[in-house]
Formats: C-alpha cells, sequence, structure tokens
C-alpha cells in the first residue's frame, strides 16, 4: 500500500468513529485527540479499526505514534511494508 | 413514555418497531423515542402480545403517559387493556401527525414542525412539507439550528437535574490518593499479551473496583425514593460518556461486579458509541444505581461530581499520573490516581464513604484477581 492509500484508510477509520469529522479538515500534523476531541474509548476503536483494515497488529507501546495523521501514516507505513513477506507477489 | 432519568420530563415517539397482535418478549425493542439524550430504543419487561398503540409516531408525550398497551402472557384480553390505560395521567396533547422521514429532514434542515403547515393526510406534515418550510426559512436569518437546538435542550434537562441535585441532596465528598502502580504495570503487560480486539481500558478497572466495593457497602447503591434509600438488586455503574457537541450522558453498565474486565471493556465501548451514534436503550438510561465519571484524561486532577438523582453516590476518577511517592520511608516514583466520592448525607455518613473509597483502593492493589 502506498502512504496516500494508508492515509485514506487511516482518515476513514476515523470518520468511522466520529462521523461529524470533515475528511477534508484534517490537519496532518495536529494530535487527533486535540483536534477532534478523542477521549480513550474513541481511541481504542481507532487503534482497532487500523487493525481491522491492515491487518497489523499495534502494540500499545506504539499508540503514541497513532496520535497524527502524518506519524500515524509514516508508522503504519512502516509496518505494512516490514509485514510484508519477501519474495511475495503485490 | 418511561422515564430514562430525573432530567428528561417528555418524548417524542418517533417510530413502532412491532404492530398491534405481535407477540413480544421481554428484552424486545418495541420503540424508539426521540429525546434531549437522543434516540432511545424503548425495551418491554414482560411477556405478552402487543394490544394496541396509544401514541402515534410523532407525538410528544409527558413522562408516564401510557405508549401503548400490552397484554400479558394468559391474561384477558379487555381487562388488561382497561386497567393499563387507567394509569394514564391525563388528556393526550393535540396531535401533530409527522412522518418519520419527515421529521428527520427537519432535524437535518433544522425547521421547527410546530411552524410547518401539514398536507397530508389528516394533516400530517410531509417530507415535500418541511423542504417547502425549509426554503421559506432559509431566506429568514435564524439563530439556532436543529443541533444546536438539542444541544439546547439537553444543557436544559442538565440544567434542571444538577440544580435539583444541589437543592436537595445535602452532599458530602471525600478524596484519597490511590497507588496504581501494580495496577497500570498489570494492566499494560495484560495488554501486551491480549489479542489487540480483546485489550482492556484502564477504566475498567476502575469500574469494576467501584462494583466490588459496592457489593462490601451497598448502601451507597441504590436510590433515595420517597424520602427513604432504597438498596438496589443490582450493582449497574454508570458511566458518563460527554457527547461531542456538549452534554453528556451516563448509560449503565448492567451487573458490573459480575463482569470480566474484557466484558467491561467491551461494554464501555459500545455504551460509547452508542451514546453518541444516539442508539441507547432505555434500561441502560434508567437503571444506573451509582455513576461514575473520569475526567483524568483532560488533565483534571480530582473531580467532586454533583450527584445524578434519585442515585445516592457518585465517584470520580482523575488523572492517571506519575508523582514522588513514599514507600517504607523512601521517596519512590509511583503512578497514583486520586478517587473522590460525593454521597448524599441522607443515605449515608462520611465514615461509610471513607469505608468505600478505602475499599476501592484495596481492591485495585490486587488487579488480577478484579
Amino acid at each position: 500500500m502506498t502512504a496516500n492509500e494508508i492515509a485514506h484508510v487511516v482518515v476513514d477509520a476515523l470518520t468511522g468513529i466520529a462521523p461529524e469529522i470533515d475528511p477534508a479538515a484534517v490537519q496532518s500534523s495536529i494530535n487527533f485527540r486535540e483536534q477532534f476531541d478523542l477521549d480513550s474509548v474513541d481511541f481504542l476503536n481507532f487503534v482497532l479499526a487500523l487493525h481491522e483494515r491492515l491487518g497489523i497488529d499495534i502494540p500499545e507501546a506504539d499508540y503514541a505514534r497513532l496520535y497524527s495523521l502524518e506519524s500515524a501514516v509514516r508508522y503504519l507505513t512502516e509496518k505494512a511494508s516490514a509485514a510484508k513477506p519477501s519474495g511475495s507477489e503485490i | 413514555m418511561p422515564s430514562l432519568g430525573a432530567d428528561m420530563e417528555a418524548g417524542t415517539l418517533v417510530e413502532w418497531l412491532k404492530r398491534p397482535g405481535d407477540a413480544i418478549t421481554r428484552g424486545d425493542i418495541i420503540a424508539v423515542v426521540d429525546t434531549q439524550k437522543g434516540a432511545i430504543e424503548i425495551e418491554v419487561f414482560e411477556d405478552g402480545v402487543l394490544e394496541k398503540v396509544v401514541v402515534a409516531p410523532g407525538e410528544q408525550v409527558p413522562v408516564g403517559t401510557v405508549l401503548a398497551v400490552i397484554r400479558g402472557a394468559g391474561e384477558p384480553a379487555a381487562t388488561a387493556a382497561v386497567a393499563r390505560t387507567g394509569e394514564r395521567p391525563g388528556p393526550l396533547p393535540a396531535r401533530t401527525r409527522v412522518s418519520p422521514a419527515a421529521r428527520k429532514l427537519a432535524e437535518d434542515l433544522g425547521v421547527d414542525l410546530a411552524t410547518v403547515h401539514g398536507t397530508g393526510p389528516e394533516g400530517a406534515i410531509t417530507r415535500e412539507d418541511v423542504q417547502r418550510a425549509s426554503s421559506v426559512k432559509a431566506s429568514t436569518p435564524r439563530a439556532a439550528t436543529a443541533g444546536s437546538d438539542r444541544t439546547a435542550g439537553m444543557r436544559a434537562a442538565i440544567a434542571a437535574a444538577m440544580a435539583r441535585s444541589k437543592r436537595e441532596i445535602p452532599h458530602y465528598y471525600l478524596s484519597t490518593t490511590i497507588d496504581v502502580s501494580a495496577a497500570t504495570a498489570w494492566l499494560r503487560a495484560e495488554n501486551e499479551r491480549r489479542p489487540m480486539p480483546d485489550r482492556l481500558l484502564a477504566i475498567a478497572l476502575l469500574v469494576k473496583a467501584v462494583a466490588l466495593a459496592l457489593r462490601e457497602i451497598p448502601d451507597l447503591n441504590g436510590q433515595w425514593i420517597d424520602g427513604g434509600f432504597r438498596k438496589a438488586a443490582g450493582i449497574h455503574v454508570g458511566c458518563a460518556i460527554s457527547l461531542r457537541g456538549g452534554g453528556l450522558v451516563a448509560p449503565a453498565v448492567h451487573g458490573a461486579d459480575g463482569k470480566d474486565l474484557g466484558t467491561l471493556t467491551r461494554g464501555i465501548r459500545d455504551l460509547a458509541t452508542r451514546a453518541r451514534a444516539g442508539a441507547l436503550k432505555s434500561s441502560e438510561l434508567a437503571d444506573a444505581t451509582i455513576t461514575v465519571t473520569n475526567l483524568g484524561e483532560q488533565g483534571v486532577d480530582a473531580t467532586f461530581g454533583i450527584i445524578y438523582p434519585p442515585q445516592v453516590a457518585l465517584v470520580g476518577f482523575g488523572r492517571i499520573v506519575e508523582r514522588p511517592w513514599i514507600v517504607a520511608g523512601r521517596v519512590e516514583p509511583r503512578t497514583v490516581v486520586t478517587a473522590t466520592l460525593s454521597a448524599d448525607h441522607r443515605a449515608t455518613d462520611g465514615h461509610r464513604g471513607g469505608s468505600f473509597l478505602a475499599a476501592v483502593d484495596r481492591l485495585l492493589q490486587a488487579p488480577e484477581q478484579l
């Protein structure tokens, strides 16, 4: 998956838990919790939505890397490429 | 129209999910009602047959009004109908017929239905009527939208309930700071071990500790009704959930003392999601026997809340934070949380309240047993 595709998945997951969020208004470097008043329940739902959509296991210790769009895309792109078995077809 | 909390005075019937003649069983959802807390699903608490629908969709009626007549299993039809309709407190207000689709559209467009002239059957307001009213409204500036109307309505409801609480309930307040180092370390290790969908939330540990402490101090778990305390049969912990855009609801996790932490976490996630989507069940709003509020995520150290009547206690948690702490004569960094109790002095004294907070503390020291 490209970084752009992952960004779409992240924004989709975000609007899935908070439908009032305007996808076009997501600021990439601002903390989601600050931008959208998310609490720990929302955040767990968000992380689980990413897990379901991308099939990536996200340890709790890495949650802080999902706090903004920019950081989440970077982290998930790394995880997705690391999870891809070598030599597999795309 | 069931009371879904001390702050509810009326509700609007949105739609019937069962028809007269349908068999119904305890727990079935038979109708959806619109309140200041959003759309609420109305459950039934007996088996039988839906004999008659009394209130039509679109009608707003006060709490206590009979919505429908249910004939209990084995009851003769006529007797049951007379007995139940006899409970009706007074004549219904004049009906404004509105189709559910028109009601939804009116809400989306911010149209006040009271200002719409209905052209449908028997004067019912249709989608077209709402659209017409909306286009007229567009040329007329109006301060409030549907969203802000709901927010204002919820604000007024909270104001009424909280003012009543402060007027009628002699509150006393206690606080204690609890060392939760063992609980947070256990939670971290547990979440590393669990598959992602089964991970636990810290609030689940706090709610469970409160629920188990209530088994020991049951006089904080119940309601003050008609000048006396009624101990509740179950421990149903209301979890205060803030709604984006303002306001809050505190739906109950039923039987919280008997649920494991995974079930509690899923229950709290589910309640928060449905509370924000406006899809709670009537029993979840009406049954809470105590409320837990957690403002720690906002950086708050301690919460001294106002009891939600007719409950007699509210437990608050502040943020879970590292502090210098003295352990065996040495200063050590420890993870702590401040727990508070607001309690009704008519039902308990500070001594009982203190015992309750001490029990919460003790229970949190053995998280694996929660």
